[in-house]
């Protein structure tokens, strides 16, 4: 809509969705969470189910604008515009989720790892939709955490990141970590999550973490936000997310 | 509760009241008339093709495709509107050397700015008209951007317009003598070098325009999103040509000003012409991008500045030197030179000082003309003048307070007059210093400042001092041959149902201008609030006057009212004391009925009066005067202007890992002189308060070397919105003005004036313990980690 208001876009067709029953809906079934494409982000922001499997959008939800566009916005929109700085595509990453495409040749679903392309480009073809999400519904063993720096409470952030750890006992497992407006597409932070896979979660193990990103990340250079800040506030906010993480609930 | 009545308990006294606005429901509802909402028949739309360079040559403009596109009427170019508008020059008389080259509603050879509007299309609808301008080709030479203000000033350097000797646009110089002596000797010496960013008012309703010309008649028509209509009637009228009497100008319910909205501005002056090329009415509305690239911006000041002191800390001198760009011309009919004279004379204001030197330098560069804008120059002479002070309290080792404590000009010293020459009548800076460290509980907040600071939490205090200029006299604008006036106008009038309005020359826009007029009408009169209608904002119904800008609605509007009142009030207790066969000093009005002035008996409501003398004169004797309408007119008197004073506190903390600041809380202690309505003066303040830590944290027009707005929407530019906004407390002392009967001055600019200076002590008090600083708002996370060493 923006691009349109400013004259950036001039579609032949616009196609309302907005009316497709299909697209709704929030269920869980066989450890995954469905959710609809249509699924508005306020409802991210207080459904029980979401709340419970999928924390992470819940936690990421109060910072995506304000109410009036969370009311409206969905999240299909959102993944699908994969606009970098976005928090849900982000949380998508974090979560291992998979995207259910449709189109003429019928659905098909992609992993978010292979769904982000490059800037607002995506695994959609043209003539496809995108459908649902699905996301591996989280348990008692998972912890997250979310957290972005934006100048303003509902402005796109300077750096955000959602964290996803299994970690049943005193070591992590698995980790899983995204962060959004470090470049062109949402980013997984591997080097990281491999610095503390296997690891007890100490200072140690989060300076490690904060090291590697730079491996990890490599963010563009602005006047406003130079590229050694959005890394230095990267690292910043990865050692708050893990501490918040490592001090448990 | 048992204390003494005061005049409050009074029926009908208002002036002092917290009064609601009588507006604020009808805008709340949505049912408030903008210019934007306004729809005439046969109204056509106006969009501009805008320069996409900061400084070309127009080689050549074909519009013949945009001329077929579907629903257009007119397609104007520069050429067209040169034949029916004398251009304008923004220069004043009194700035003497002041230099600018002229404009016309619509460039004819060269563009100055990037966003500068080209060509004009009318067609029946603002879409039709965006699709035709994307149809019209222009061939640009590009010229180089005059940017950067060390290079405009080179020697050889590039000229921001063609037609410039060089790009100083004014320059002036203060000095009190023997200024490189006194800082020779002195046993301290600070100084800084400060950058403040360029930014612009961001109103919620832009600029709007429906301008209407009735050829038949001759008649103008122009409904006008503006602070200032008898102005725009005076301009249209002498540029267009048309008789004044037939110029109208009507300003509506208006979405915010701050001073944006009473420049002129080249759309707003093309859409009249293209009102009378086509004969129908012509409406522009200034989208987002095309505010951002159009409305005046503000501010843009590199100051250098030093401050000499004792061994004791007492102020001996400060030494000033202001550059500040203003875009490619001075703006009309004000110009682009007010601020900058403002900054050098208000520094140091506050304090004894008494040598001081100042050079100010108005530069000429390719980016958006500068303005007035809300606190005009105030806050940079605030900042400069406190922020030294603060470094000169950790030079010489003493607290912020203790040192202002011992600069400020005292209570009992008044009269006096400041270095630069302005006269105060009577200032209170050592009661306002005293209440505000009692609000802030001062000494509270320092240690508990240390005992955080020890477990690695920085918070900062920071205090400013302010004084503000208000109720301005024709010493502003009129004695430099601008036809601003400094004067107001107003009817006070009986209906015959025994209401009363008030049709006055100062305007309304959401600042409560209406609300205290009535207030005071009622007052006066001796009326409910409720019966008091006020009407503002039409040249056609309201006599002539200066409208509103720069703090003068309350002080001088108010006492214009104050006095129309009074007399009206005489004219109706004279016409009573003849219907009832008394003496007018035995009677007085109380809640809207004649009483007798001892008892309190009731003696005639004011409907019957006015039924009496509206319906029924045959019944009253032949040499009685029904004189129920009353028009009046005040003009400032006395000092040139009433300054105000003040003082603001801003508490911080400041995340040294991620450069971000939290803005803990804010207090102002105030002093506008009699306060007419605590409610708006306190609304006022905190309006004006969030402006100035917009400035001091957020807003700032960003400009790449060649000369493009780089920021130029709600998602890059930061303006300052409620959750990073903290708590505002404010305390006010009252020293009216003897000028006047009701001894108002000005606080609309009192919130601005010195907020971003107490944000930007504040933040170096944070940082103090790291042996660096910052002097440059606004101050952003990239700036703080830069002066943290962590980038
Ligand atoms: C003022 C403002 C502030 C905002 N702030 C933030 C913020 O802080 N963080 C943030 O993440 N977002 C923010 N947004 C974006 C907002 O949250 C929405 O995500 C975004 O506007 C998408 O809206 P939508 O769901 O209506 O999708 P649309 O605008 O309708 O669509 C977006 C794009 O995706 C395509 N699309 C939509 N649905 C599908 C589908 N099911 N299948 C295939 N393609 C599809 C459309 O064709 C279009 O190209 C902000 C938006 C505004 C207006």
């Amino acid at each position: 809509m923006p691009a349109l208001a400013l004259r950036l876009q001039a579609p032949e067709r616009l196609i309302d969705i907005a009316h497709i029953p299909d697209l709704r809906g929030i269920d869980l079934r066989d450890g995954w969470l469905r959710l609809g494409a249509l699924t508005r982000h306020a409802e991210a922001h207080d459904h029980p189910l979401i709340a419970a499997h999928a924390p992470l959008l819940a936690l990421a939800a109060p910072h995506v604008a304000h109410p009036a566009i969370r009311n409206r916005g969905t999240l299909g929109g959102s993944v699908a515009l994969a606009d970098p700085a976005s928090e849900f595509p982000a949380m998508m990453l974090a979560m291992g989720a998979e995207m259910e495409i449709a189109g003429l040749q019928g659905t098909r679903r992609v992993p978010a790892d292979e769904f982000f392309q490059d800037l607002y480009q995506t695994a959609l073809e043209p003539g496809e939709l995108l459908v649902a999400l699905h996301v591996p519904a989280a348990g008692p063993q998972h912890r997250c955490a979310f957290d972005e720096i934006a100048r303003r409470r509902g402005d796109y952030a300077l750096v955000g990141c959602g964290v996803m750890l299994t970690a049943p006992a005193r070591e992590v497992e698995s980790a899983r970590i995204a962060f959004f407006s470090v470049g062109p597409t949402p980013i997984r932070a591997l080097a990281a999550e491999a610095a503390l896979t296997g690891r007890r979660l100490d200072g140690e193990a989060i300076r490690l973490a904060q090291a590697a990103l730079s491996q990890d990340l490599d963010p563009p250079d602005d006047e406003q936000v130079p590229a050694a800040m959005r890394l230095h506030l990267a690292r910043v906010l990865i050692g708050r997310l893990l501490g918040r993480i490592a001090e448990g609930p | 509760m048992n204390r003494p009545l005061s005049a409050l308990d009074r029926p009908n006294s208002y002036i002092g009241r917290s009064v609601s606005r009588p507006n604020a429901k009808r805008l709340l509802a949505g049912r408030g008339r903008y210019v934007t909402d306004l729809v005439l028949p046969r109204m056509l739309h106006a969009a501009f093709l805008r320069s996409p360079y900061a400084h070309a040559r127009i080689v050549a403009i074909d519009v013949d495709a945009a001329r077929a596109m579907p629903g257009v009427r007119l397609v104007a170019t520069g050429a067209d509107l040169a034949k029916l508008c004398k251009p304008w020059t923004g220069t004043l008389d009194h700035f003497k050397g002041m230099t600018s080259v002229p404009q016309l509603p619509l460039p004819l050879e060269e563009v100055l700015w990037a966003g500068q509007a080209v060509v004009a299309v009318v067609a029946d609808s603002r879409a039709e008209a965006e699709d035709a301008v994307e149809a019209i080709v222009i061939e640009f030479e590009e010229l180089p951007a005059v940017v950067d203000i060390d290079l405009a000033r080179a020697p050889g350097a590039d000229r921001a317009a063609a037609g410039l000797e060089n790009n100083l646009c004014f320059h002036s110089r203060l000095d009190t003598g023997g200024i490189d002596t006194i800082f020779a000797d002195a046993a301290h010496v600070v100084e800084e070098e400060f950058h403040f960013g360029r930014h612009t008012a961001v109103t919620l309703e832009p600029r709007a325009i429906v301008a209407d010309y009735d050829c038949s008649e001759g008649r103008l028509t122009v409904h006008h999103a503006t602070q200032t209509p008898y102005q725009f009637q005076d301009l249209y009228s002498r540029h267009y040509g048309i008789p004044e009497a037939r110029v109208r100008v009507i300003a509506p319910d208006i979405g915010g000003s701050f001073g944006m909205k009473l420049h002129v501005y080249h759309e707003d002056m093309a859409v009249v012409g293209l009102s009378m090329l086509t004969g129908r009415p012509v409406k522009f509305v200034a989208d987002r991008v095309e505010s951002f690239v159009s409305d005046i911006h503000a501010r843009d000041h590199r100051v250098r500045a030093r401050m000499a002191l004792d061994d004791a800390g007492t102020i001996l001198a400060m030494d000033v030197e202001d550059v500040t760009a203003i875009g490619p011309f001075s703006t009309y009919p004000r110009t682009s030179a007010v601020e900058g004279n403002q900054v050098i004379r208000l520094i140091g204001a506050p304090y004894r000082m008494r040598n001081y030197r100042a050079e100010l330098s108005v530069v000429f560069q390719n980016k958006v003309q500068t303005s007035q804008y809300r606190a005009v120059g105030h806050p940079i002479a605030c900042a400069v003048t406190e922020r030294l002070l603060d470094m000169a309290a950790a030079k010489v080792g003493l607290d912020p307070a203790a040192i202002r404590e011992r600069n400020l000009i005292p209570d009992d010293a008044y009269p006096c007059e400041s270095p630069t020459g302005f006269r105060f009548e009577a200032l209170s800076h050592q009661q306002c210093l005293a209440r505000l460290k009692t609000m802030m509980g001062y000494e509270r907040l320092r240690d508990e400042q240390a005992t955080l600071r020890a477990r690695g939490i920085h918070r900062g205090i920071g205090i400013a001092t302010f004084v503000e200029i208000s109720n301005p006299s024709p010493a502003f604008y009129g004695i430099g041959g601008a036809r601003i006036s400094a004067q107001d106008g107003a009817i006070v009038k009986v209906t015959p149902s025994g209401e009363v309005r008030c049709l006055i020359s100062v305007t309304e826009q959401g600042q409560g201008t209406e609300t205290i007029i009535g207030q005071i009408v009622a007052d006066q009169l001796g009326i409910p609030c409720e019966r008091v209608q006020v009407v503002t904002g039409d040249t056609e119904v309201t006599p002539h006057g200066g409208a509103t800008w720069a703090c003068r609605g309350a002080g001088i509007g108010g006492e214009t009212a104050l006095q129309a009142a009074r007399r009206l009030r005489a004219n109706i207790l004279a016409l009573a004391a003849t219907i009832l066969q008394a003496k007018p000093e035995a009677l007085t009005l109380q809640d809207g009925i004649v009483v007798d002035a001892v008892t309190g008996a009731e003696r005639i409501s004011l409907a019957e009066i006015a039924r009496i003398a509206y319906f029924r004169s045959d019944t009253l004797p032949p040499d009685a005067s029904a004189q129920l309408s009353v028009a009046h007119h005040y003009a400032p008197q006395g000092y040139p202007f009433a300054f105000t004073n003040g003082i603001q506190g801003c508490h911080v903390e400041l995340d040294v890992e991620t450069g971000f600041v939290k803005i803990l809380k804010h207090w102002v202690v105030e002093d506008c002189g009699r306060i007419i309505n605590p409610l708006l003066v306190d609304e006022q303040m905190r309006g004006g308060v969030v402006q100035g830590l917009g400035a001091a944290f957020f807003e700032e027009c960003l400009y790449n070397d060649g000369g493009q707005l780089t920021n130029g929407s709600l998602a890059d530019y930061l303006v300052p919105m409620a959750c990073e906004m903290p708590d505002i407390e404010i305390g006010h002392v009252e020293t009216p003005t003897a000028d006047t009967v009701l001894g108002a001055k000005g606080c609309g600019e009192a919130g601005t004036a010195a907020a971003s200076a107490a944000a930007l002590n504040a933040v170096n008090d944070a940082l103090a313990p790291f042996g660096t600083s910052i002097a440059q708002i606004p101050m952003t996370p990239a700036r703080l980690l830069k002066a943290l060493g962590r980038i």
